[in-house]
């Protein structure tokens, strides 16, 4: 390998760090230990200050020596390698290729590494808590499953893309869309509204609702990947842009939106980079029916899961605002979800001339 | 009275009663077996071609048993067809089956009555442990031959090397149930001594459940002592040698026990007896009644000890008869039985089934309506250390994602027995199969389903040894459900399973730690890899190694675990009477085999031999007595017999 003229980077030194913590261990006849931090609710709090989830002190010890963690142990060191890997080649991959290219069978056994993916991604969420490295920086990317289109130049890799002129398919954004990788060169517009369904943002993007309101139209296509929130962070940031958020109104929208704003529990420890905390809810609201004159023939019953994840909605300390509270309870009594495209129930392009135009102009928003 | 005329004229019956009385005769039994031959197990081609060359190989080991001579039986099953060139044996319909032994041979003049007329035989008449019992099978076999291909039995006997071989062709009178001889000659014949006999029967060659194949096979696990050749259809020749050279113990003939006959019966004796008096009759015709305990019997039922046998006949009898119900008795004999016993079993599943572990249980004789018997009871458990190797060299090939190991739920098979004879239909009919799937099969580590046999690589083995074993049906196939009966097979399981338990607990904790220490090594070796990889290769991955392995060995337990497990893991302590097969060896004690036939020391002659008149009470302590003996005559692993010095001394 020709790394003696490259320069190691961080993200190599702290992967190295964890062949360190075997060999440092062994010398002292000591069983070698990760101490991972916890990703679950209950290390995570929620900054009211700044407006987003921050990750708690609370870690998990995995030790060698452990019949039950030995295995995972062993593919965490493995995966560790896998990633030092792309760091040293410089390449980027997908999750699935990290699976692939740790498992094989251990010498002298019939046992593999790995049996399935479900068993190396999350060691990669821990690599990722652990040495407190972006994913992104780690060369690990997901899929490219977002679009944005609207009065927004970018440079990628060198090419200029002026995603004004992208027709309605819009700018697909990639899942890296780092500075070192993706360059904001001009952006004129006023606003930034992700939507997250992409038929809907289909919808906004052919009546070119972004060229009369003068705003970038973003969807992540259900859950926003990283790339997509990241971009929505970065125009926030740097172009100063409020961002409004449109989703379906259930709890799984509601869930994406607090997404967006506060972070996610899983991984919080990436909220300061991606949450937005100014973002605003702009729809589909548990009001909307009423106030848009939808009739409830439109509308789907909730069933017990959506219940019950409405409940657990309410008791997150991020959902506590009154009108929040209010918001969530409306759906529950009424008993109804209500999907963006039983909008179309009134007319084909009701969302892009009617609802959102009187949303915008009466500032019917959430916080 | 014009009605009654002309009702008369009208009602003129069909047949008179003259005429029904004309139509009313004797029925032969061989008439009736003729056209019910299910009951006798000829239901259908494929079963009549087994119970064929079972009945006649059951009659050659009884024959060469009862002579004391060791069997040496050679069975030949041939498909045949008329003048042309046989078909493959799945395809023919008809077969030739030549059973010959070396047995003291039968006298001339029985030989037809013996093969030609049902009914008749030695076994009937007496209490005596035997395979056959009421001297149908070998001329029902007959009988169905001539059914269905028109050929006789064919027969060569000689009694020994003086006198000639008769050569004998005979035929079954199916009216008359008699024999009818069509050739009867003197021929020059190879064997010194012994009988042949050919059959030519329409059947079907299959093999898997049930078949010819399983039958010798579960033959040879009741009767190590026979030497079997079979010459299976396709021509091969299956030598199966004698693996235990000990001829079992000549079962005695006893007299009825007073618990087991009916009153009918009682009437018929007490006609037939030579006994003078009532009490001589009571204590020289049954077995227990002491000339005491008869002066009692006949006190108690208020008839003279000194009447005629001949004059107690209606209400006395029936008196009689209650009376002898009612009286204590001692249980009947047990000499009559000759048990396979624990060695010659595990010799037989050893021998015949592939396994890791095999054990054996008699238990001490029981008694049901007045017939002594024996429940024998072995098991193998396991798939033998070479199939065990084998499914690990196939597991060597990595799984890919979604692809798993292929889960058997084998259940466990279950070979029944019936005075050494395989039993081979109707399982779930028998009482041993019952009470397998009654016995409690998960107390011992075993998966067991409701209502379903144990799960696992497992063959049970049950015998039951008596002087009259009570078959659901005359072709004998499954075993009557008799409280006695299950509960002794069910105590000789649950000792089984105990065993097995205790032994698939010990596998079971060895190979957890030796788990626990691969899964370390295992892992090490990767871990280390790719330290050494993010390393740049920069590390000193040996130093690495041996650090990682030495810790995993202090952490299991170091090398006393080791020890430990070599030393106390493994063997067959606290197992009587079991063996345990691994990879390096085999631990316990292998029953011994001598390859010439000749007997080995007589030990076990002499320890089987029961203490005379024993009762069940009786019979516990004096098998606690017998376990000694047997333990030195045993050549046992080198490191055993220290040991057991010391248990004995203690």
């Amino acid at each position: 390998m020709a790394q003696k003229t490259r320069k190691t980077t961080a993200v190599e030194k702290k992967l190295i760090g964890v062949a360190d913590v075997v060999i440092n261990a062994a010398e002292r006849r000591r069983d070698p230990t990760l101490a991972i931090p916890i990703r679950s609710l209950s290390n995570i709090t929620f900054n009211a200050r700044r407006g987003v989830l921050e990750m708690g002190k609370r870690k998990q010890a995995r030790s060698f020596f452990n019949v039950g963690m030995a295995k995972k142990f062993m593919q965490t060191v493995l995966v560790a390698d896998a990633l030092c890997e792309l760091q040293r080649a410089n390449l980027t991959t997908s999750l699935r290729e990290i699976y692939y290219r740790t498992k094989h069978t251990i010498k002298n056994s019939h046992e593999n590494t790995l049996d399935t993916q479900d068993e190396s991604d999350p060691l990669i969420e821990d690599l990722e808590v652990t040495l407190e490295a972006l994913r992104e920086e780690l060369h690990v990317r997901a899929e490219n499953a977002g679009s944005v289109v609207g009065p927004l130049v970018l440079v990628d890799d060198g090419d200029r893309v002026d995603c004004g002129r992208l027709g309605k398919g819009g700018y697909s954004v990639p899942s890296i869309v780092e500075p070192e990788y993706l360059q904001i060169k001009k952006c004129t517009a006023d606003f930034v509204l992700l939507v997250e369904k992409g038929t809907q943002w289909n919808r906004l993007s052919e009546d070119k609702f972004w060229r009369r309101y003068n705003c970038i139209l973003l969807t992540g296509n259900g859950q926003p990947p990283r790339g997509v929130r990241r971009l929505a962070r970065r125009l926030h940031e740097e172009q100063e842009l409020p961002v409004y958020v449109l989703v379906d109104n259930d709890p799984w929208g509601y869930y994406i939106y607090s997404v967006i704003k506060q972070g996610s529990i899983n991984l919080a420890f990436e909220s300061q980079r991606m949450a937005i905390p100014k973002a605003k809810f702009i729809g589909l609201s548990s009001a909307d029916p009423e106030a848009y004159g939808l009739p409830r023939n439109v509308g789907i019953k909730l069933n017990d899961k959506d219940t019950a994840r409405a409940r657990e909605l309410l008791g997150y300390t991020w959902f506590q605002k009154k009108g929040w509270q209010e918001e969530i309870k409306r759906m529950l009594s009424s008993g109804l979800k209500y999907e963006l495209d039983a909008l179309a129930n009134k007319d084909f392009q009701y969302l892009t001339k009617r609802y959102l135009p009187r949303k915008l102009k009466e500032k019917d928003w959430l916080d | 009275m014009p009605k009654t005329e002309t009702l008369a004229t009208q009602s003129k019956p069909a047949v008179s009663a003259v005429e029904m009385g004309a139509r009313q005769r004797e029925i032969s039994v061989s008439e009736f077996f003729t056209k019910n031959r299910h009951l006798l197990g000829f239901d259908n081609a494929r079963k009549a071609l087994l119970t064929c060359v079972k009945e006649a190989v059951d009659n050659a080991l009884d024959a060469c048993e009862e002579a004391g001579i060791l069997p040496d039986v050679v069975v030949k099953v041939e498909a045949v067809a008329n003048g042309e060139a046989p078909p493959p044996p799945s395809q023919a319909t008809r077969f030739r089956i030549t059973i010959t032994d070396n047995g003291p041979g039968i006298v001339r003049q029985q030989i037809p009555r013996i093969f030609a007329k049902l009914l008749y035989g030695s076994k009937f008449h007496r209490l005596r442990m035997s395979r056959g019992q009421q001297g149908i099978g070998i001329s029902a076999a007959g009988m169905y031959g001539q059914l269905t291909t028109g050929k006789p039995v064919r027969i060569i006997s000689r009694t020994s090397p003086r006198s000639p071989a008769h050569y004998f062709e005979v035929q079954i009178d199916t009216k008359k149930n008699e024999p009818h001889i069509l050739e009867k000659k003197e021929i020059a014949w190879e064997l010194p001594r012994g009988t042949q006999v050919t059959l030519e029967v329409e059947g079907r060659y299959q093999k898997g459940r049930a078949s010819i194949d399983e039958y010798i096979e579960q033959t040879i696990i009741a009767n190590p002592h026979v030497r079997l050749t079979y010459v299976t259809p396709e021509g091969e020749t299956k030598e199966h040698p004698r693996t235990y050279a000990e001829l079992p113990r000549s079962p005695r003939e006893i007299k009825p026990h007073p618990y087991g006959i009916e009153l009918g019966m009682l009437l018929k004796m007490l006609q037939d007896t030579g006994g003078h008096t009532l009490a001589s009759f009571l204590s020289g015709d049954f077995s227990r009644v002491s000339p005491a305990l008869a002066e009692e019997i006949c006190k108690t039922a208020k008839l003279s000890p000194r009447a005629r046998p001949r004059d107690v006949h209606g209400q006395a009898a029936e008196n009689l008869y209650k009376t002898i119900q009612s009286t204590k008795i001692m249980a009947p004999p047990t000499n009559c039985l000759s048990p396979i016993g624990e060695r010659a079993i595990l010799s037989g599943l050893y021998q015949q089934i592939k396994g890791d572990f095999y054990t054996a249980v008699s238990r001490p004789p029981g008694v049901y309506r007045g017939n002594p018997f024996v429940i024998e009871a072995g098991l193998a458990y396991g798939r033998g250390p070479e199939q065990a190797a084998e499914s690990q060299e196939k597991k060597a090939i990595p799984l890919a994602e979604g692809e798993a190991e292929p889960s058997d739920n084998e259940l466990a098979r279950v070979i029944r027995f019936a005075n050494r004879v395989p039993l081979l239909y109707q399982q779930s009919a028998c009482v041993i199969y019952k009470s397998v799937l009654d016995t409690t099969w998960r107390n011992y580590g075993v998966a067991q389903s409701r209502g379903a046999a144990p799960a696992g690589p497992m063959v049970i083995f049950v015998h039951m040894a008596s002087v009259w074993v009570p078959f659901t049906s005359e072709s004998k196939e499954a075993i009557a459900e008799y409280d006695e009966i299950r509960k002794e097979i069910t105590l000789a399981l649950r000792e089984c399973g105990r065993r097995l338990g205790v032994f698939l607990r010990r596998r079971e904790r060895a190979h957890s730690e030796q788990r626990r220490r691969n899964i370390f090594d295992l892992y090490i070796e990767e871990v280390v890899e790719s330290c050494n990889r993010l390393k740049s290769g920069r590390l000193a991955t040996d130093k690495l190694k041996e650090q990682l392995q030495r810790m995993a060995m202090k952490r299991t337990g170091g090398e006393r675990t080791d020890e430990l497990l070599g030393r106390n893991g493994g063997g067959p302590h606290g197992l009587p009477h079991s063996i345990i097969v691994t990879p390096e060896g085999v631990e316990g004690e292998v029953p011994t085999v001598s390859t010439n036939g000749t007997a080995p020391a007589p030990a076990e002659a002499v320890e089987e031999t029961p203490v005379p008149e024993v009762s069940p009470r009786k019979g516990r302590a004096a098998r606690k007595v017998r376990g000694k003996p047997r333990a030195k005559a045993k050549p046992a692993k080198p490191t055993k017999p220290a040991r057991r010095a010391k248990r004995r001394k203690a």
